[in-house]
């Protein structure tokens, strides 16, 4: 690949006794949208502000095509500097200035524009980022969200070949969310600026970005693109990607995936040597895509809730289930014969079609036919756990259904 | 005995660590700020010059200070014609009255008394303004946008300082003097024209430069230490936050009324 544009080499920083970053790598391309995702406090902000040069790392470098920031001239950083525009996360807007003022700031203190091509400039910016109505305000008279944009809107007023931003879209309302992401993706194609992103927004962040970087524990473990990010193994990847779905999983008391899959993992090494004979099956709502296309999201993630939360009432304290895609479960039978798992199927097939989510009349507008798939295998040893995985779900047949039959509008 | 003479140089020891402590850290500080006061007067002269935020600063700093100025040279005036008549009144010299008004007021009063009321209103709102930008990373958001926050905000307010301190010491003394003429001349009943032909013989243009002088010094330190209070909030280990901003704008008003009154001394002292 190309020499990176920006490339943090081994940079550590602390404040105080407080250990922020521990020796981190990260590379930015030219050209690309690079997010930075992580949970709040990590030092994501810490990080870009290294890049801008508000905070100096204590050990390691960063460079700028390849040349080491400490290392540049007084006329090179300041060309550099030039180049660059920072949305903070606190937007810091002037207080004593209007929004008009605000946006044309940079316009007017750093070049020697006539003051009717900056109004102009500054006008363009005021009606794409829907300001008109408050351009002669302060922002202390403005909402959150407002404030945002006018930050947004004074990022990107000078058309800097890089833009940092600093978690752009916090406190923005869905609609303007999405417009605000849709603009900057947009607004790169087009000028073709380099951005790095600090955001929480996930998933919508990665639909714009080029690359994804993960910072956890003062370190990053990963950094790839979206699609490479989707089929990591990791575990700490794996939650900030299904971080939804974690919380609705936390809610119904299923265990997390990396969790089931050592502990299976480990039953299959031990099966192997002969030590113990465990089950496993593995529970899909067939077809989870379906619901969610024509019912709604809301309503596939209810029956996936209904199922899990069913299915764990009916498992011991040492049998574990967890979510293994968007509708399939996986229950762990540790030293357990193949009847334990066809049991709990029984019962949760009893079960299910008590609940009312298995009642088309309650589908007044839409219903969708759907069905609950159970199967299950032996853990014996001879398998892996892809291939007791796919021999579980070759075994998988209809527990539970529910027809349409009789609702007036279907599909 | 012998323990008791380790113990008493022991905490003789500690004394001097902490007297070298603090010493250091003064002589830091006053550094600092030498190097503040330096590096955002020098940028007054950096073109292109910021005649727009000067005047904005000049209007803050002097005009809108023009009110309180008067007033309180008015009654300062006032109080001194009152206490100056009944002392020389016993020596039978109440014609000096003029004199002593116009000198107290041109040589100390006028530029301390400004010196004082420009800290206590404008002084403590440009410590908190800074503070509060510097707190709420508006410092931060100018630097990236490859704006000097010394010349954007501590310049205009150095220079705006030290056009305005002498011209409202000049009114402050003018005022003064017509107090002293109030309650003089027509309260008390000093001949009018022996109070002016008193203040014209004894009034020399040294008194004058003097106070100049004073008031321009002022300005210089009344200026450098608040905006200096003011931009380093975030560095103060006392507080953060509004509380930060509490404290350096307090440190502002307390050390800036302390060094105005010491340096009146000092250059009291040269230029008598």
């Amino acid at each position: 690949m190309a020499q990176p544009f920006i490339e943090f080499k081994d940079v550590s920083k602390s404040f105080g006794s407080l250990h922020v970053l521990d020796r981190v790598n990260l590379k930015i391309y030219s050209g690309e949208i690079t997010s930075i995702i992580g949970k709040s406090g990590v030092g994501k902000s810490v990080l870009l502000k290294h890049i801008i040069g508000l905070l100096k790392p204590d050990a390691g470098q960063i460079l700028i095509n390849g040349k080491p920031l400490s290392e540049f001239t007084r006329s090179e950083w300041r060309d550099f500097k030039r180049s660059l525009s920072y949305m903070f996360q606190s937007n810091a807007l002037f207080d004593s200035l209007t929004v008009f003022e605000n946006i044309a700031l940079p316009l007017v203190e750093r070049t020697n524009l006539p003051s009717g091509q900056i109004s102009e400039k500054v006008d363009f910016r005021i009606q794409q980022f829907e300001l008109l109505e408050v351009q002669d305000r302060y922002p202390s008279q403005i909402s959150g969200g407002m404030q945002k944009r006018v930050a947004l809107a004074r990022a990107l007023v000078t058309e800097p070949a890089m833009i940092l931003f600093d978690e752009p879209t916090t406190g923005l309302d869905p609609l303007r969310k999405n417009a605000v992401l849709n603009m900057i993706a947009h607004y790169q194609h087009e000028i073709g600026f380099t951005g790095v992103m600090v955001s929480h927004d996930i998933p919508d962040v990665f639909f714009i970005s080029n690359r994804v970087a993960i910072i956890e524990n003062r370190k990053i473990p990963f950094q790839g693109t979206p699609l490479e990010l989707e089929q990591s193994d990791d575990e700490i990847v794996w939650q900030f990607i299904h971080g939804h779905e974690v919380l609705q999983d936390q809610l119904t008391g299923l265990n997390s995936k990396p969790e089931v899959e050592k502990l299976l993992s480990s039953l299959i090494s031990s099966a192997s040597s002969g030590d113990s004979v465990s089950a496993a099956a593995l529970f899909t709502i067939d077809d989870i895509d379906k619901i969610k296309e024509g019912v709604g999201y809301i309503a596939s993630q209810r029956i996936f809730q209904c199922l899990a939360m069913i299915l764990k009432g009916l498992l011991d304290a040492k049998e574990y289930a967890a979510r293994l895609g968007s509708g399939e479960i996986l229950a762990v039978f540790p030293d357990s014969q193949l009847d334990r798992a066809e049991e709990v199927i029984r019962c949760l097939s009893e079960r299910c079609s008590m609940e009312e989510l298995m009642d088309p009349a309650k589908y007044k507008k839409v219903c969708i036919d759907f069905a609950i798939k159970a199967g299950t295998v032996e853990v014996d040893g001879s398998m892996d756990l892809t291939a007791l995985i796919a021999r579980a779900r070759e075994k998988q047949k209809v527990i539970a259904k529910m027809e349409c039959k009789g609702v007036a509008d279907r599909k | 005995m012998n323990q008791e003479t380790a113990a008493g140089s022991g905490s003789f020891v500690n004394f001097l660590n902490l007297l070298g402590q603090f010493t250091l850290k003064l002589i830091g500080e006053l550094g600092a700020v030498a190097i503040f006061f330096v590096h955002g007067f020098s940028l007054i002269f950096s073109y292109p010059f910021q005649f727009g935020k000067v005047v904005q600063q000049v209007y803050f700093i002097g005009v809108k200070s023009f009110l309180i100025i008067s007033l309180i040279g008015l009654f300062t005036g006032m109080v001194l014609g009152l206490q100056g008549y009944y002392t020389l009144v016993k020596f039978g010299s109440e014609g000096m009255l003029g004199a002593a008004v116009a000198l107290s007021l041109i040589r100390e009063l006028g530029p301390v008394l400004t010196a004082l009321m420009i800290i206590g209103r404008a002084g403590s709102s440009i410590a908190a303004e800074i503070g509060i930008m510097r707190i709420s990373e508006q410092i931060d958001a100018l630097d990236t946008m490859d704006i000097n926050p010394m010349r954007f905000l501590v310049s205009p307010r150095i220079a705006a300082s030290v056009i305005t301190f002498p011209l409202l010491t000049a009114l402050f003394d003018v005022i003064g003097i017509i107090g002293g003429y109030l309650t003089g001349v027509l309260l008390l009943g000093v001949n009018s024209g022996i109070f002016f032909n008193r203040i014209y013989d004894s009034v020399v243009a040294k008194d004058i430069n003097g106070g100049f002088i004073k008031s321009l010094v002022f300005a210089l330190i009344v200026s450098t230490i608040c905006c200096y209070q003011g931009y380093f909030t975030h560095m103060r280990p006392g507080g953060f936050g509004a509380k930060g901003v509490s404290l350096s704008t307090t440190s502002a008003v307390v050390i800036s009324c302390v060094l105005v009154l010491v340096l009146d001394y000092v250059l009291t002292s040269f230029l008598l």
